[in-house]
């Protein structure tokens, strides 16, 4: 079965890379999920968005990709994102404080970001924001 | 005679306990290196992905972008400094700020007016002893930058340089440049400027071709052609200040790195100056005592010779 090569990168270091089967991620646009083949494609993915890389070993990666990009190509798939985090690291007591504090902090687009960041990261962990 | 031995013992212990100072800064400046190595080799996969859909991206799209296109509006070009917050690093910071100079005799030569951004507490403190205007200084991170330090010094620059169209202002500078240090390798650091602003579309094919595999070209030779989501010019325009700050990020990776060797190295040769400061000292020291010992035994002898002789004249 033909899989795809998916980078997951972060501005700090590569956070995932293997084999998956299909990678279904939100961009700006709407939901996308590509399988093995897929046309090239580049794509901003949503601000708050989550990705998931369905890997040929092991379970479902999920991921909370803040400000990113996705990228597809012949060779196979890559995600850039300014901040990532795999769902099994994220602390959802946490977050779910940082988003409190964030939507309680007002309209300017620094808190906006950071209620964003913080709904990604509930989302990838499983929660309902 | 004692009183200056006293002295020489004196400096020699002043020595030896800034001796241990400098050994224990160079120990933490070679761990620091290593670090900052890694920290370099584990942003380039971004850095690399980044460059390869921006070079992708450039030739798609309508390269209208304010970020790709030269311009002479403003006759201003800010110029980012990246020195250190800390001294005892030997030579780093004074070549950081002489490329510094040299670059703004260029750009003064081009008709344009430098502004000034300085990161790290040194080239503030240069600046401001010789009260010359600084736009904006960011301190606390040269030696461990975080990427949210890059970002907020990108958000700065990008809004004087390129402010958008909801910021309801124009552009106040036609180029940005960046001067810092260049990690060759242990013993070398090469003080280094760069246009990041507008972005070199040559330069970014350049790196991109560099980047071995030439991913941007398909297995038949063409290169290839992407779909976007959303359109090309959307998309250019929120991926161009990330690959500024992804810029901001590895020069200040790089200068993290060279300023750690530059203080390692420069705490190496002082350590090994105190040692040999101690050992002439001591030498002199001991050169002192074995005076004074000389001096009281021809003494006692003198006294005796005289207490005989005067014996055997009575």
């Amino acid at each position: 079965m033909a899989t795809l090569q998916v980078e997951l990168v972060a501005v700090e270091k590569t956070i995932w890379s293997g084999e998956a089967s299909m990678v279904i991620a939100r961009t700006t646009e709407g939901e996308i999920g590509v399988l093995p083949g897929h046309a090239p494609l580049l794509g901003e993915l949503a601000p708050g968005g989550v990705v998931t890389i369905r890997s040929t070993e092991g379970p479902d990666v999920v991921v909370a990709a803040h400000g990113g990009f996705l990228s597809v190509t012949p060779q196979g798939v890559s995600i850039l994102a300014e901040n990532a985090e795999i769902s099994s690291d994220i602390d959802v007591e946490r977050a779910r404080e940082a988003l409190r504090r964030a939507e309680s902090a007002g309209d300017d687009p620094e808190s906006l970001a950071a209620a964003r960041r913080a709904q990604s990261r509930l989302r990838a962990a499983g929660q309902a924001v | 005679m004692a009183g200056s031995l006293r002295a020489l013992r004196r400096r020699i212990r002043s020595t030896q306990s800034t001796k241990k100072i400098f050994s224990a800064q160079e120990l933490i400046a070679g761990a620091r290196i290593v670090r900052a190595q890694a920290r370099v080799e584990a942003s380039k996969p971004y850095a690399r992905e980044i460059t390869r859909v921006l070079s992708a991206l450039a030739s798609s799209a309508s390269l209208e972008h304010p970020l790709l296109n030269e311009r002479t509006g403003t006759g201003r070009a800010a110029v980012l400094v990246v020195t250190s917050d800390r001294g005892f690093a030997g030579s780093y910071n004074v070549n950081v700020l002489r490329r510094t100079e040299e670059l703004l005799g260029t750009l003064r030569q081009q008709g344009k007016d430098p502004v000034l951004y300085v990161i790290g507490r040194k080239g503030e403190t240069y600046y401001s002893f010789r009260d010359r205007p600084v736009e904006e200084t960011f301190t606390g991170f040269s030696e461990q930058p975080a990427y949210s330090d890059a970002q907020e010094v990108g958000r700065s620059l990008i809004d004087v340089f390129a402010p958008g169209d909801d910021a309801g202002r124009s552009a106040t500078v036609d180029e940005v440049h960046i001067v810092y240090t260049e990690f060759v390798s242990l013993l070398s650091q090469v003080p280094v400027a760069r246009r990041l602003a507008p972005v070199d579309t040559e330069e970014l094919q350049r790196d991109d071709e560099d980047s071995a595999d030439g991913t941007g070209v398909g297995p038949s030779g063409v290169p290839t052609s992407y779909e976007f989501e959303p359109s090309p010019d959307a998309l250019l325009d929120s991926l161009l200040p990330k690959y500024v700050t992804t810029r901001i990020y590895a020069a200040l990776l790089e200068a993290a790195a060279s300023e750690s060797a530059s203080r390692r190295r420069a705490m190496k040769s002082a350590s090994d100056n105190a040692e040999e400061l101690a050992k002439n000292l001591s030498r002199q020291a001991n050169q002192a005592r074995q005076a004074e010992i000389t001096q009281e035994i021809s003494e006692i002898v003198g006294g005796a010779d005289a207490l005989v002789s005067a014996g055997a004249d009575d």
